[in-house]
């Protein structure tokens, strides 16, 4: 082990950060390089979002930015400082949950569970865009995420499904 | 009306109802994952847990001239730099493969592929690790590449493997199987012989969530934890005893939920071992999650093998004999995840769904500058190849006698009154209705209506095409006598307990990576006992609380962990006979059985459900009885499981771009009885999925350098839900015979057999330009070659730039 | 998956950013969209030393017609803002059929037109839209403004012709000289993948007469490709089948394909052909209906 002088870098600048997430007022103290990804992850401990791919391809990361969808893990947490983020822990409240969450329940638009928390918020924004999707704009809306286990057909399921239930 | 007794009503519970076979119940593992609250080696924090990444190399063959770690050490925050020099002197810096090689830890004399492990570094976070990791210089002298069998077996050839003794040469193993003499006598009769040479590309099981380990050595206790994305913990604990020197019961596995699996998560990684390694040196738990570009790079890949084939035919279409010669590219080492006794896995189960009298098989694997492995995607072992290699000889062949490809599989499929059959290669297929399952899906297309509206096509210049695949495919192994990984036979067991308020604890040894083993295992012991699925738990995924289990992979969870569920639940079963004869008062020959509940015979209305023999099984039990109601059981399987499928899709192809789309695709799987008919369909939904991307875009290659493309979700290309087809499933059902609820496997089938119903359906498009193969992924340049010029497109490596 | 450090500034006015961009030279990095810039910087291709952040920057959201059938696009205008535009459909048919395609929807939330210009990779969907309409950037630094049109801003792969000082701010489409047609066809093998080829076809017409046209070709060069010649050919034309077919063979024979997994340079050049006569033909349908 070969003694450099760390001196200057050990001096890691932050930033303090406060993000609404899921409606609550947190407050993170981040390097600039803290992806948001992680800050949710292991700052915040909302383990829900996951990580897939290091290339902005899978959209397991995919979370609400002030209502809008973005991958996570291509956004910086300072970004974040003075914005709402919704999380799948956000997603419906303690007592019910929201429809897109039952209609990947219902439907079986879930396998191993890894892409759904990605999926289900893809497919929350785009229900709140077009709330009547038909198939080719469902698929079409959630080509930004990837899944391995279903197939996809019903995941299509699931988002009508919704759509169906939040029409009544 | 002639009057007879009223029979009594019974009292057996509605099976369906109560969650039994048959039942597409709610998954119970959906509620914690539909709100971010499942639990992935990624969520797993300990306290004190230090961070690990690894570097890789950048080069695919290259003496490793130098490392120099110093300036890795100096940035703030790290704890370790672990090179193979450091980890050989504990005797880790190889480690044994689950086919009897070996493989490098962390690389010492040699890089031998693109992505080798060559050092790592623990740090407080993993942004630090990973500075660290590109603060170390590693010097190297580039060796010459080899990236194909040819060049592996070309003279002169670089020696890949120089750190093995007696190694003279590039060739992993030789095998063969069948009969020689015979299949040359059958080609000697035959009116025609049809020929076929492709490669099936290398390609990625590719889960979303990479690998990862969280490893937690207490040097207090001398206990190791191990956090684990894995599909078999408890031949990893096996494998860690036997690699780490640790004593067995001072390891505890436990896999969590695990984000996909799909035979990548089934081998023990270089990543795993170094995390256990670090772990132990620096006293601290080391978590380390793969990248993308780790995971695709260095991590179990499927397939890489080339057919070279012949099949022998009489001129009426009548399957003489098949031959051919299978070489697979095993990469830098031999690290497949097969049965002992097979080197090129389940591959002789080709042709094992046609009346074929004789066949011969050889095979070859060849070290390459290529990532390790072979693992079994999404199949069981090796069947992918062997049921594409079948079904695209089958519609080479059928063309070649000019005979309608449905005809041709009409002719040759196994009779129904033929089973259990003795295939061309030994095995025993033990039930099936393949022609109904071929007509149900020639209806379903609409068969004869298509071939019309095809010629009418083809007059306006329109491609259309129909393709077809058949298959039954060995789910469940072993037998003991046959199936064994490292030694250990391939059994599965199951452990219940029945709690004196009649609910239940299962806990298998399987493992669960989305097939909803919490569900159906549940539906299992419901079967069997009449106790309400939601009254079941089932637990797996920890070596320390569950027991011993081969894992899941290859479709063999239901065939065999899910019969030692059934059996366990006979156990119980017959103990609370004997509590209910007791609490009836009557004889046990004087019981009988319904749903959830005994009766007297003869006095129907006179009975105790199960759940009274459960509490009477602690609270007044007959004298001499144990008390309590728990069991296991282990399951040594007779056979394997057969389920057959008939895939046929329709396509169109735009001869100006090679862009082909899916028209239709029909699916008819008979998996045997259907435990969760909803979970079933999800299975092969997804199947035919991976089906397609790998017949449209899902491949790995290298050029001649060895670097791969396809190490990143930009260049491996898996389908959205944009491309991806829609799916029509249909279902024949043959119980399994020897299964004890009749259940086949059924989570690979539509991997294996879908991708040569898409291929042979593109091929049957572009037939009139006499074109015979277009190697996997059919990409539309690959397409639009072949449609231009009539020639085969091969794309085997090095993939050709300029 | 995990990016160098970096000193990240979020200067609330444009004035604050550019006098951090002369501040810090070459160090600095502008991120407006990111969703090219950050997971370069997750791979360590890229580790800028300072990232200086404008998406609090105002009045940069914008995308408006100006007169005689013009657009303007500020550089913090998404993706998704042009997807979902009321106004591209009418007024710009090559921009309208190209925002659905460029990325996937998610990053489409976040990408920008002007950033995806600026990252000048010859993958890039919006460069040879603007090329084709001989769009322009504007680009603002403390020494003052100017405007650059977009075949000399991409100057190479992943090379655009800012200084080091300078913040591009705009894109521009000129006045038309006729109506508007055109549109934009790509061939990815899925959603997100980078064009194996893609064309750009902008057309101003007086009646059936074509009195300016721009092709541009995507993915089948070191960088973005105008295939002016091609384009001059239609000036004058009605688009009859002979002209249409010498223009696509004029796009192909300037592309500059590599072979490599997305398919042999023979195929790319096809493929241009084929889409450059697909648009064209397409183009002259309607117009033959309406005469």
């Amino acid at each position: 082990m070969t003694a450099t002088e760390p001196v200057a870098e050990t001096e890691v600048p932050t930033r303090r950060i406060t993000v609404t997430v899921n409606g609550e007022r947190r407050v993170a103290e981040v390097e600039p390089r803290l992806l948001l990804a992680h800050l949710l992850r292991q700052g915040l401990a909302l383990t829900g979002t996951h990580v897939g791919c290091d290339t902005t391809n899978c959209g397991a990361c995919t979370v609400l930015y002030d209502g809008a969808p973005v991958k996570s893990c291509t956004m910086l947490a300072v970004q974040a400082d003075g914005h709402e983020v919704t999380t799948v822990e956000g997603l419906g409240t303690p007592s019910e949950l929201d429809p897109v969450q039952e209609g990947f329940a219902a439907e079986h638009g879930l396998q191993c569970g890894f892409c759904t928390p990605g999926m289900m918020l893809a497919a929350r924004a785009l229900l709140n865009r077009n709330p009547d999707p038909s198939e080719d704009e469902i698929r079409w809306g959630l080509s930004g995420n990837l899944c391995r286990c279903t197939g996809y057909q019903n995941i299509v399921k699931a988002v009508r499904w919704a759509a169906e239930k939040e029409a009544q | 009306m002639t009057a007879t007794a009223e029979p009594a009503a019974s009292q057996a519970l509605d099976e369906v109802k109560i969650g039994g076979l048959g039942s597409s119940r709610p998954r119970v593992e959906d509620a914690r994952f539909i709100r971010g609250r499942g639990n992935y080696v990624e969520d797993v924090t300990l306290p004190g847990m230090l961070h690990m990444e690894i570097l890789r190399s950048p080069l695919a063959h290259a003496r490793i001239k130098s490392i120099d770690t110093s300036a890795a050490w100096a940035v703030p925050g790290v704890k370790l730099v672990l090179t193979g020099e450091m980890a050989a002197q504990r005797n880790l810096a190889w480690m044994p493969t689950l086919s009897y090689d070996t493989q490098a830890v962390l690389a010492t004399d040699k890089v031998r592929f693109q992505g080798q492990e060559v050092a790592c570094v623990v740090a407080e976070d993993p942004y630090i690790a990973k500075d660290a990791c590109d603060a170390i210089v590693v010097e190297y002298e580039p060796l010459p590449p080899i990236v194909n069998p040819e060049q592996a077996l070309a003279p002169g050839a670089p020696l890949i493997r120089d750190d093995k003794a007696g190694q003279a040469d590039n060739v992993a193993y030789s095998w063969e199987v069948g009969d020689k003499a015979g299949t040359d006598a059958a080609f000697a009769r035959a009116d025609v012989v049809s020929t076929l040479r492709l490669h099936y590309p290398r390609s990625h099981p590719s889960p979303i969530e990479n690998c990862g380990a969280v490893a937690d050595f207490n040097n207090a206790t001398g206990k190791l934890t191990v956090y684990l994305t894995s599909q078999a913990p408890h031949i990893v604990r096996a494998a860690v005893a036997l690699i780490a020197e640790l004593p067995e019961h001072m390891i505890r596995i436990i896999s969590p939920d695990v984000g996909g699996g799909f035979g990548n998560k089934v081998p023990v990684y270089p990543g795993y071992v170094c995390a256990i390694l670090c772990s132990i040196l620096t006293a601290k738990p080391v978590k380390w999650i793969e990248d993308n570009t780790g995971n695709l790079s260095s991590t179990g890949f499927g397939r890489d093998m080339y057919l070279d084939s012949e099949m022998a035919l009489t001129r009426d279409g009548k399957i003489l004999a098949v031959r051919y010669h299978a070489t697979t590219d095993q990469g830098a080492f031999y690290a497949d995840a097969q049965p002992t006794k097979f080197k090129i896995g389940l591959v002789h189960s080709s042709f094992a769904c046609y009346d074929v009298p004789v066949g011969h098989i050889t095979a070859q694997g060849m070290y390459t500058n290529k990532a390790p492995g072979g693992v079994a995607y999404r199949c069981s072992f090796r069947v992918t190849e062997a049921m594409f290699f079948q079904e695209r000889m089958m519609q080479a062949a059928a063309d070649d006698i000019g005979m309608d490809q449905a005809e041709f599989r009409r002719r040759n499929l196994v009779r129904d009154d033929q089973f259990p059959y003795r295939t061309p290669f030994g095995f025993l297929t033990d039930s099936g209705q393949y022609l109904t399952c071929l007509q149900v899906g020639l209806d379903a297309i609409g068969y004869d209506d298509f071939l019309v509206e095809q010629a009418e096509a083809r007059k306006q210049g329109r491609l259309l095409g129909i393709g077809i695949s058949t298959m039954t495919e060995p789910l469940g192994a072993g037998n003991s006598r046959e199936y064994d990984i490292l030694g250990i036979k391939m059994f599965d067991s199951a452990e219940l307990r029945v709690h004196p308020t009649g609910k239940a604890v299962l806990k298998i040894g399987a493992q669960t990576q989305g097939q909803g083993h919490e569900t159906t295992f549940a539906q299992i012991v419901t079967h069997e006992l009449g106790i309400p699925a939601l009254d079941i738990v089932v637990e797996h995924g920890d070596t320390d609380h569950t027991p011993f289990g081969m894992g899941t992979y290859a479709s063999r969870s239901t065939p065999v962990a899910g019969a030692a569920t059934a059996m366990v639940a006979r156990k119980i079963r017959a103990k609370a006979r004997k509590l209910a004869a007791h609490l009836l008062e009557v004889l046990e020959e004087d019981v009988e059985w319904e749903l959830g509940r005994f009766f007297v015979r003869g006095a129907e209305s006179r009975g105790v459900t199960i759940q009274e023999c459960a509490m009477a099984a602690y609270s007044n039990m007959p004298d001499g009885m144990e008390p309590g109601l728990e069991n296991n059981a282990y399951y040594d399987p007779p056979n394997l499981t057969w389920p057959f499928a008939c895939y046929i899709a329709t396509v169109e192809v735009d001869p100006e771009t090679g862009v082909w789309d899916v028209l239709r695709f029909v699916a008819v799987d008979d998996c045997g009885v259907r435990i969760n008919p909803m979970i079933v369909e999800g299975q092969i939904m997804g199947g035919l999925t991976e089906a397609y991307a790998m017949s449209n875009m899902q491949f790995q290659t290298y050029d001649t350098d060895g670097n791969l493309v396809g190490a990143n979700y930009m260049d491996y290309l898996l389908p959205t839900a944009w491309e991806t087809p829609g799916f029509e499933l249909h279902e024949v059902v043959t119980p399994s015979p020897h299964h004890p609820i009749g259940a086949k496997g059924v989570g690979e089938c539509a991997a294996v057999g879908g991708p040569a119903a898409y291929v042979n359906a593109v091929m049957n498009a572009l037939r009139p330009t006499g074109v015979r193969n277009i190697d996997m992924p059919l990409l539309p340049d690959r397409v639009w070659h072949a449609a231009h010029t009539g020639d085969d497109v091969s794309g085997a490596p090095p993939f050709r730039t300029e | 998956m995990y990016p160098s450090r970096f000193r990240y500034e979020a200067p609330r006015t444009l004035d604050e950013a550019l006098a951090l961009l002369a501040e810090h030279g070459d160090e600095a990095k502008i991120l407006a969209g990111g969703q090219s810039l950050v997971p370069m910087m997750k791979l360590r291709f890229a580790a800028p030393g300072v990232l200086v952040d404008i998406n609090g920057l105002e009045g940069l959201g914008h995308h408006e017609e100006t007169p005689g059938g013009g657009m303007r696009v500020g550089a913090l205008c998404r993706h998704v803002d042009l997807e979902h535009s009321t106004v591209l459909p009418g007024a710009q048919p090559t921009m309208a059929a190209a925002a659905p395609l460029v990325a996937d929807p998610i990053v489409r939330t976040r990408g920008t037109l002007v950033g995806s210009l600026c990252h000048a990779d010859p993958q890039g969907d919006w460069a040879s839209v603007m090329l084709a309409l001989g769009g322009s950037v504007v680009a603002t630094s403390a020494r003052g403004r100017r405007t650059i049109p977009v075949g000399e801003f991409v100057v190479g792969t992943f090379q655009n012709a800012l200084e080091y000082d300078e913040i591009a701010v705009e894109a521009v489409v000129p006045a038309a000289q006729g109506a508007r047609s055109g549109s934009y066809l790509k061939l990815e093998r899925r959603v997100g993948d980078f064009a194996t080829a893609g064309v750009a076809v902008a057309l101003e017409s007086v009646g059936e007469e074509v009195v300016r046209a721009g092709i541009a070709l995507t993915g089948v060069g070191p960088a973005t490709i105008a295939a002016t010649e091609a384009a001059q050919t239609l000036v004058g034309s009605r688009l009859d089948p002979d002209v249409v077919d010498r223009a696509a063979d004029l796009a192909a024979a300037v592309a500059r394909p590599r072979t490599d997994h997305r398919g042999t340079a023979d195929y790319k050049r096809h493929v241009v052909a084929t889409f450059v006569r697909r648009i064209l033909t397409a183009e002259r349908a309607p117009a033959g209906a309406a005469a």
